[in-house]
């Protein structure tokens, strides 16, 4: 049994190389005439298979209608993604998403809710649901295989669609937003297991969020967006070894650097948000917040 | 946790008092119920037995209707020992059986497929609504002239109004799925029909029975009417004849009647959906 995990978990990391994807050119917007708004302009970057890339912007720039156009939900105004060489054209089970709200089946016990992408493509065998056996206890809801998803708290919902997300091993596992609304204590928990989950498949991922310390916790490359309409204003990389954990982070030289770095690119962009005498306000406030920083 | 739980002495005393707790509810419930009952006979007796008013004067008291519908002997020919009592509610609940049966076939892959298509909805649903709010006592002559016999047309009458409320109940519950379970689903690589048949129909399912429910009610209604209209057996032919005949007694025991064998077959309903829908039921707090 254990052994049996061990390979598994062997091949998912051969599988690292998988995942490659450019965003070229990309534009996209809503509305039409009067209406209309761009949210997406010329936007373009890459995700290194194997990596960790947490997307980071203020809220409401477009960071989920990107999501959506990389899952396939939406279609591109312009520009081109690729996966692996390949353009996406709709959904498919090459990218799995998780999103903020819970999306599982209620009417389905979690074991099912699990398995649910393999069932759909008839994939399902003895070792596929080992594999969601094992992978259940491994997050903590061995317990709960037979119970259904109300039964479960929130973050235990939002562990038990990550484990459906990875037994149908994605080349690209797309995160939005998966952890607000959780609890601190949750969430840190939450940030944690998932960092550990990333280790052991290291699938690409894309993981977008709002929190500043999520993304230095988590992230191999960070990619900072500015304000909408939407394109990458910086890419650092976090070349420090994982497990990281907060108190580790204050201590850290090179992790101070790097908060320092994007705490100034997203505030260049959230500033944009202010205007007049409120902006200078607003200015104050962050030079005292980057002394706490220093 | 939960085994540590189980074998302490305060977890044991907590659970005792607990089930003791829900013993003591549900006997209040009982005696709220019968309560409620003795309130609405002695109201009865009271008008029509002791107070005589005039209104009521034409009414039997309900010890007239209780002594005659125990009676082995009955004055005016029914009682709980005249098989003719049961050949009526017998054919009644054949005719109502036969009707949402037929209504539940044909309404609820009507309605999911009106809820799930909108190709589908704009072609049905404009002339859908526009057949719905005819009462079904207005299609009487159309049964009659359609159908032949006694049997059909009664059954036609039922079904109608059955089958438009299971309909639009069952579509409403297609509709109100949350469109994020869609697209994950679809994400994962459901199909078309998987999308329909484990996500869809499961999820419309507490709509569709809160449908049944309304449409058991109409086929009831639309039942006796139908019965009260044509028929030879049945409890609307009873009550109806109960009243042309001027045998009072047992209009009572036909409504009486009618009441409690409604009910019973609610409670069937309820408890298939119970069966069926499990996880709504031991769901706690449900999804935020
Ligand atoms: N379907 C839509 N129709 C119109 N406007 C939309 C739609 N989806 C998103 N928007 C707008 O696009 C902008 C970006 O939204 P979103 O991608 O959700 O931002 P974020 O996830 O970064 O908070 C917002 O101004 C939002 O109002
Ligand atoms: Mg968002």
């Amino acid at each position: 049994m254990t052994n049996h995990v061990e390979t598994q978990d062997a091949s998912v990391a051969g599988e690292a190389t998988r995942g490659f994807t450019e965003i070229l050119a990309l534009y996209h917007g809503f509305g039409r005439g009067a209406q209309r708004i761009e949210v997406i302009e010329n936007c373009e970057f890459k995700l290194k298979p194997g990596k960790l890339t947490v997307m980071i912007g203020p809220s409401g720039c477009g960071k989920s209608t990107l999501a959506k156009l990389l899952a396939g939900y939406l279609h591109p105004d312009e520009g081109s993604l690729l996966i692996d060489g390949r353009h996406i054209a709709g959904p498919g089970k090459d990218r799995l998403m998780v999103f903020q709200e819970s999306a599982l089946f209620p009417w389905m016990v979690n074991e099912e809710n699990a398995l649910y992408g393999l069932l759909a493509s008839g994939q399902v065998g003895a070792g596929a649901r080992q594999r969601v056996t094992a992978l259940m206890d491994r997050v903590g809801l061995g317990r709960f295989r037979h119970k259904y998803p109300g039964a479960l708290s929130g973050g235990m919902q939002r562990r038990l669609e990550m484990v459906r997300a990875l037994v149908n091993e994605p080349a690209l596992f797309i995160l939005d937003e998966p952890f607000r609304g959780l609890d601190a204590m949750t969430r840190t928990l939450m940030q944690e297991h998932f960092a550990q989950m990333f280790e052991e498949g290291r699938r690409t991922a894309l993981f977008i969020t709002t929190d500043i310390d999520e993304a230095l916790l988590l992230a191999d490359e960070i990619l900072v967006m500015s304000s909408r309409p939407m394109k990458v204003t910086r890419r650092i990389t976090v070349d420090v070894p994982r497990p990281r954990t907060v108190a580790g982070m204050i201590k850290d030289e090179r992790m101070k650097h790097i908060k320092v770095a994007v705490t100034k690119a997203l505030y260049s962009e959230a500033i944009k948000a202010f205007d007049g005498s409120s902006r200078a306000v607003a200015a104050a406030g962050f030079e005292k917040f980057l002394d706490t920083t220093q | 946790m939960g085994d540590v739980m189980q074998n302490h002495p305060a977890a044991t005393a907590a659970r005792k008092s607990r089930t003791l707790r829900a013993q003591a509810a549900a006997g209040a419930r009982i005696a709220q119920l019968l309560l409620g009952f003795a309130c609405a006979f002695l109201f009865w007796y009271l008008t029509v037995d002791v107070w005589q008013l005039p209104r009521f004067a034409n009414l039997p008291g309900p010890s007239e209707v209780f002594s005659e519908w125990f009676s082995p002997d009955p004055i005016y020919g029914l009682s709980f020992y005249t098989p003719d009592y049961y050949w009526h509610i017998l054919h009644s609940l054949a005719r109502v059986g036969v009707a949402f049966v037929l209504a539940t076939l044909l309404g609820v892959p009507l309605g999911l497929l009106m809820g799930w298509s909108q190709r589908v909805r704009e072609y049905v649903f404009p002339l859908f609504e526009l057949l719905r709010p005819i009462p079904p006592l207005a299609w009487v002559p159309l049964a009659i002239l359609m159908f032949h016999g006694t049997e059909t047309p009664v059954i036609f009458l039922t079904f109608l109004a059955a089958f438009f409320a299971t309909a639009l109940n069952s579509m409403l519950g297609a509709r109100s799925i949350d469109p994020s379970l869609i697209r994950a689903a679809r994400c994962l690589g459901a199909g078309e029909w998987r999308l329909f048949s484990r996500i869809v129909v499961p999820g419309a399912l507490p709509q569709v029975f809160s449908g049944l429910q309304i449409s058991l009610g109409v086929a009831w209604f639309s039942l006796v009417a139908a019965e009260m209209v044509s028929g030879e057996y049945g409890l609307g032919y009873l009550i109806n004849t109960g009243y042309s005949m001027a045998t009072y007694p047992t209009i009572f025991i036909g409504m009486i009647t009618l009441g409690v064998v409604g009910y019973l077959t609610s409670v069937v309903i309820r408890l298939i959906e119970h069966a069926l829908l499990r996880w709504g039921n031991d769901e706690q707090g449900g999804r935020s």
